[in-house]
């Protein structure tokens, strides 16, 4: 039977049963390093969405209002345009309230009091684009104030409002009964990604615009000087520089840069942009520049990697019908190259969408209620005071008020969502353009 | 002699401190098929590239001596590699077609060296590049398909088609063969003795039998050295140096 040496090939041997052991235990480390990676993204992404998702809609107050040419005459002429507005805001809502009987025992400046106070602005900018309102009634959407969006999304209760300077039962049961009659509803908030950042007071108003469109510029200027720049340096170090002691100190350098930390960056950006090229603070255009130079490593060391896992033997064809250096490389070489610049420049872009450290240390943490524009005469190209992004959630995660910290996880999620759509973008250029030979 | 068309002399290459060519010296003739064979690093490559300047491309390479093609010196620095490749078209050892299609690999050479004044011209070239590598029959109804797509002989044959549209006087062809199976083999040796009516072939291959079959002229490189040349069946039959002798019975490479 089994008179050979190894013994029967249906026993496993105590030194085989130690290695599958052994084996099997590998697997596990695996399975449970991943399970915990699992875990904590879950974690994160379930406290972000369950503390943001709320920011996505708001309490409006929606009841008729009117206004004739007159009130807007005397309106426009006052000092504080906006408080005249309120007062004609707060008759209206007065006359709504005792028509429909909702008043009661409740104390007017209460009832007042549940308007936010960007209410008077939203509504001259809306008289001011349609003056043909004047004289009539109509139904208008006014923010409510935070406290009261609170209360309806579970923040302030009856108990919290005793202790609040800012809220009083007595308007938490007004919230109730104007809810009954379809007044006070919930919308989603578009205001959220068009509106600019607002005060302390306000954070029912406050709105990503500025940030977005901030950022939005700062990768206007990375794509423009980054890609161009880093995708050149790498074909000169790559394809044309012969290798020397030079070229290889270089290259140790680049590497470096990558791993140097982003705040250094936003240093030299103060010293260098602001302090001596004398650039506006706050603006994208030096954001854009800090970034800039510190997304180059990442695309000079992705776009040389996919350079160098072109086939020698495409250059070799080119050149050998007589291409010359330049050729093969723009003929053969970079397009076949394309699709890894692409995604590496993706990549390199969706890490400075989310860099924030850098853009503290030029100004960008700064209150910025204007729209910056991408060119003014006393600015330049971008060089209007403006935020980012990520700097906005920073700023948000600072305000004492709880509802900050609402809007702080929506410009997360936001943030997380422009970031997802990079690199999915990414891979699917990757895909679409691979080339296989 | 009027019929040379490459003439090497006292050629010395060196990679950096290793001296891979030694001291050759060459007379290559005109419509003729030269082979050169030798044991695996024995230089004949290294030499091979030599005759388009395909060195140059490698930083630590170096080459001294003189090499003249129709009597001229073709390391003299006014002449551009470039325009030299043009003149002496070369064929690769593994199939490397452009991830294009047929009708651009083939197009590639004569659109950069503006050889076609029009579009009518260019597929002229194309047709006739191809015709004569005998591709035409098999790849007329899909120029468009991609160069990749085709069996290893025809890719093989495709490059050899790209290296004779830019109409060279010369062909280096560095172990063609290599990659490719039998009856491949067969037809692109066929091919080279075609070739043989325009251009002066030289080609570098492992396979003894190969160059005799397809070479009038061979010559056995050894450790950098060039041991001996000659007409191709006195090499094979009557071997004058003992390491020659050695190799084409087995007993050395």
């Amino acid at each position: 039977m089994s008179a050979s040496k190894h013994g029967s090939l249906l026993q496993t041997d105590p030194h085989t049963k130690k290695r599958n052991a052994a084996e099997k235990r590998f697997r596990m480390y695996g399975l449970s390093a991943i399970a915990i990676a699992l875990i904590a993204l879950v974690i994160l992404l379930v406290s972000i969405i369950s503390n943001g998702a709320s920011s996505f809609r708001q309490t409006y107050l929606s009841f008729p209002v009117t206004i004739n040419a007159a009130e807007i005459e005397a309106a426009e002429s006052a000092l504080l345009k906006t408080g005249a507005y309120n007062k004609i805001i707060q008759t209206s809502l007065l006359t709504y309230l005792t028509e429909n009987d909702l008043l009661q025992d409740i104390p007017e400046e209460d009832a007042f009091g549940m308007i936010s106070d960007e209410a008077g602005a939203t509504f001259r900018e809306f008289i001011l684009a349609n003056p043909e309102a004047a004289g009539t009634s109509f139904q208008l959407n006014l923010l409510a104030n935070g406290r009261i969006d609170g209360y309806f999304k579970g923040r302030v209760t009856a108990q919290t409002a005793l202790l609040d300077k800012n809220v009083t039962p007595a308007q938490l049961v007004m919230a109730d009964r104007l809810a009954e009659q379809g007044a006070l509803v919930k919308r989603f908030n578009w205001a959220f990604f068009t509106n600019p950042d607002a005060s302390d007071q306000r954070p029912e108003a406050a709105g990503l615009g500025v940030a977005i469109l901030g950022s939005f510029y700062m990768m206007a200027v990375v794509l423009f000087l980054a890609l161009p720049i880093g995708v050149a340096a790498s074909i000169y170090l790559e394809e044309f520089a012969r290798k020397s002691w030079i070229t290889d100190v270089i290259e140790v350098n680049i590497a470096n840069l990558a791993a140097v930390p982003s705040i250094v960056y936003g240093i030299l950006g103060l010293a260098i942009f602001i302090n001596f090229a004398e650039l506006n603070q706050s603006s994208p255009l030096v954001g854009g520049l800090v970034l800039t130079l510190m997304t180059l490593p990442t695309i000079i060391i992705s776009t040389r990697a996919s350079l160098k896992s072109i086939p020698p033997s495409i250059r070799d064809a080119a050149l050998g019908v007589g291409a010359s250096k330049m050729q093969s490389v723009f003929h053969h070489v970079l397009p076949l190259a394309a699709p890894g610049i692409l995604t590496g420049t993706i990549i390199g872009l969706a890490q400075a969408l989310g860099e924030t450290a850098p853009l503290l240390l030029i100004g960008m943490v700064a209150f910025v209620k204007e729209y910056p524009a991408a060119w003014s005469p006393d600015a330049g190209l971008f060089g209007e005071a403006s935020t980012a992004l990520p700097v906005q959630v920073f700023n948000w995660t600072q305000r004492s008020d709880p509802a900050f910290v609402e809007r702080a996880s929506g410009a997360i999620i936001t943030l997380l969502i422009f970031l997802l759509i990079m690199n999915a973008l990414a891979i699917f250029l990757r895909k679409k353009f691979e080339r296989r030979w | 002699m009027t019929n040379i068309k490459i003439s090497a002399k006292g050629v010395q290459v060196y990679y950096g401190d290793n001296h891979a060519i030694k001291d050759v010296d060459v007379q290559i003739e005109d419509k003729t098929v030269t082979a050169f064979i030798g044991p695996s690093g024995c230089g004949k490559s290294t030499f091979l590239r030599c005759l388009n300047r395909m060195n140059d491309t490698i930083d630590i390479c170096r080459v001294q001596g003189d090499i003249r093609i129709d009597n001229e010196d073709i390391y003299d620095p006014a002449v551009d590699p470039v325009q030299l490749r043009a003149k002496v078209g070369m064929v690769f050892q593994k199939p490397n077609p452009f991830p294009k299609s047929i009708y651009d690999n083939v197009a590639y050479g004569p659109k950069i060296h503006g050889l076609a004044r029009n579009k009518a011209d260019l597929d002229e070239i194309v047709e006739k590049s191809l015709r004569k590598a005998a591709l035409w029959t098999e790849a007329k109804d899909r120029l468009d398909a991609p160069g990749t797509g085709l069996s290893g002989g025809q890719q093989q044959r495709l490059c050899i088609a790209r290296a004779i549209a830019t109409a060279p006087e010369i062909l280096l062809m560095d172990e063609p063969c290599s990659a490719l199976d039998p009856i491949a083999t067969a037809q692109v040796e066929e091919l080279i003795d075609e070739l043989r009516q325009s251009y002066s072939v030289v080609i570098v291959t492992h396979s003894m039998q190969q160059a005799a079959r397809v070479s009038q002229k061979t010559a056995f490189f050894h450790l950098g050295n060039l041991v001996e040349y000659g007409v191709t069946d006195k090499i094979f039959t009557n071997p004058e140096d003992p390491r020659t002798e050695s190799y084409i019975s087995g007993r050395i490479g």
